[in-house]
């Protein structure tokens, strides 16, 4: 039985289509269309619901050092108020899961999860914790929403104290009223548009989410679902947990190293990342130039030979053509590069691009 | 929901408009597209494959998924719609007006609905 966020009733009475993700029931779109919501993103702001994301509370003398054990990026210069993205890994190395830690107060900090991994990353954590650092999992009493795109800031300005919201990408404000509620503003986002991420109690959500959508109806605001996040993380080359990597895939297979800190002291997973560092794997991006579109899982092949496999694809509304990314050899292939994929048993014609397929002006 | 009357309707969700006893336009309905949400790639078959009432004759895209198409008719293809190749979003914009394929030399179809049977069980499947 999937669970409802405390937006349910109000994603229903937009017309959001309900789906299934993660455990939770979600709209995947609302009325106007996973197209119209990825461009109004793009060239004015959208608003998500992502409260089905876990947040976990680590305090104590010893928060940062467990901090620095668990995960591969380095927590030791964050100043309060500051966010930072990260893998926690394996003993082998593969990925647990990605999240962003926020640096909350001296000995605080939030981990911020996926929603599939939740249960899975707390067990974890809880099992590797060691000295004076409590862990509370805090999601079943948190809302999150996203509010992205270039009118965000203009937006929250009409319900936010304009000094209170943080201005720094990666950066996070705590106890903000917005429209009178209690929230932590966080300049982030999952889009690659500026934007910002607004944690709440459950119980406020509802109101924060009709005030928010109030205030920037004239700005062209539109509520947005999962279909549009899709597209619009991947058209950002943004990686999503359980297509870009897993526990079989390490964080320098998936192109994070800038989150990965091989010179700090022993974290888990460092041993393993050592020994393939650099990795033998490497995310590479793909533009269709055939005709149909690659999605998740299809064979890519150079000259006849199977090169890996397609971890996320779709069509990319803002380009106006199929974009995938997918794990293969390091060194196969370079920028324009002409591969193919087999797409339902059909092969279609690819190209090697950069990544991020779109990056904001 | 649009169903309009002049035109005959499978139950998966195609519509059919016989030009002549034996020759007809066959497109997807107002539910389907509705339910597909909006449509970035159609794959067409060609003009001379043959096609089978019941059995899958092409398939068309969303943003989010892959969905196969199947024939309400058993004939052949004699025209494809090449305007949706370039735009299937025209199919989402005006189902009705955006024929797939005209299939001649129609020998079998599917068991077809009118419009108010075709919307009970379009009520039906809604649940």
């Amino acid at each position: 039985m999937e669970r409802k966020t405390s937006l349910y009733e109000t994603h229903c009475a937009l017309g959001g289509r309900m789906v299934p993700f993660a455990g939770w029931l979600l709209p995947v779109q609302y009325s106007t269309g996973v197209i119209a919501e990825h461009m109004a993103v793009r060239q004015k702001a959208g608003l998500f619901d992502v409260s089905h994301m876990g947040e976990f509370l680590l305090k104590g003398a010893d928060a940062l050092a467990n901090l620095n054990h668990l995960l591969t990026n380095d927590f030791t210069n964050m100043y309060i108020g500051q966010v930072r993205y990260t893998a926690m890994c394996t003993e082998s190395g593969g990925v647990i899961d990605d999240l962003v830690v926020c640096r909350l107060g001296e000995t605080a900090y939030m981990a911020v999860v996926n929603a599939a991994n939740r249960e899975k990353d707390a067990a974890h954590m809880r099992a590797n914790l060691s000295g004076d650092c409590t862990f509370e999992d805090l999601s079943d009493d948190l809302a999150l929403l996203a509010l992205q795109g270039p009118s965000a800031p203009a937006i929250l300005q009409k319900l936010a104290p304009a000094e209170d919201i943080p201005k720094k990408y990666y950066s996070l404000s705590m106890r903000v009223p917005v429209s009178g509620i209690d929230t932590v503003i966080s300049r982030t986002g999952y889009t690659g548009e500026l934007g910002y991420e607004l944690f709440c109690a459950a119980a406020d959500a509802p109101a924060l989410w009709d005030a928010l959508l109030e205030a920037g109806s004239e700005a062209g605001l539109i509520p947005c679902g999962l279909g549009a996040r899709d597209t619009l993380r991947l058209e950002a080359a943004m990686p999503l947990y359980g297509h870009e990597m897993d526990e079989t895939v390490s964080p320098l297979e998936a192109g994070l190293g800038f989150a990965v800190k091989l010179e700090k002291p022993d974290f888990i997973g460092k041993t393993a990342l050592l020994a393939d560092n650099p990795p033998k794997r490497t995310r590479i991006g793909l533009a269709v130039t055939g005709r149909g579109i690659v999605r998740e899982q299809c064979p890519v092949y150079q000259d006849g030979v199977q090169l890996g496999q397609t971890t996320s694809g779709t069509h990319a509304p803002l380009l106006g053509r199929g974009i995938a990314m997918a794990l293969a050899p390091a060194g196969s292939c370079c920028v324009g590069d002409q591969l193919e994929a087999e797409v339902r048993g059909r092969r279609i014609g690819v190209e090697v691009v950069p990544l991020p397929f779109y990056k904001r002006a | 929901m649009n169903t309009p009357n002049d035109l005959k309707y499978a139950k998966s969700h195609e519509w059919v408009r016989f030009l002549d006893d034996t020759t007809a336009l066959i497109g997807i309905t107002d539910f389907a597209q509705n339910a597909l949400g909006d449509l970035v790639f159609i794959n067409l078959p060609e003009v001379g494959d043959q096609v089978v009432s019941g059995e899958v004759f092409t398939d068309v895209e969303s943003v989010k998924a892959v969905s196969d198409i199947y024939s309400p008719v058993t004939g052949e293809i004699a025209e494809i719609n090449e305007e949706l190749l370039d735009q299937p979003a025209l199919i989402n914009e005006d189902p009705y007006a955006a024929w797939m394929v005209r299939v001649t030399n129609i020998t079998d179809t599917e068991e077809l609905l009118d419009a108010s049977a075709y919307e009970a069980a379009c009520a039906e499947e809604e649940g």
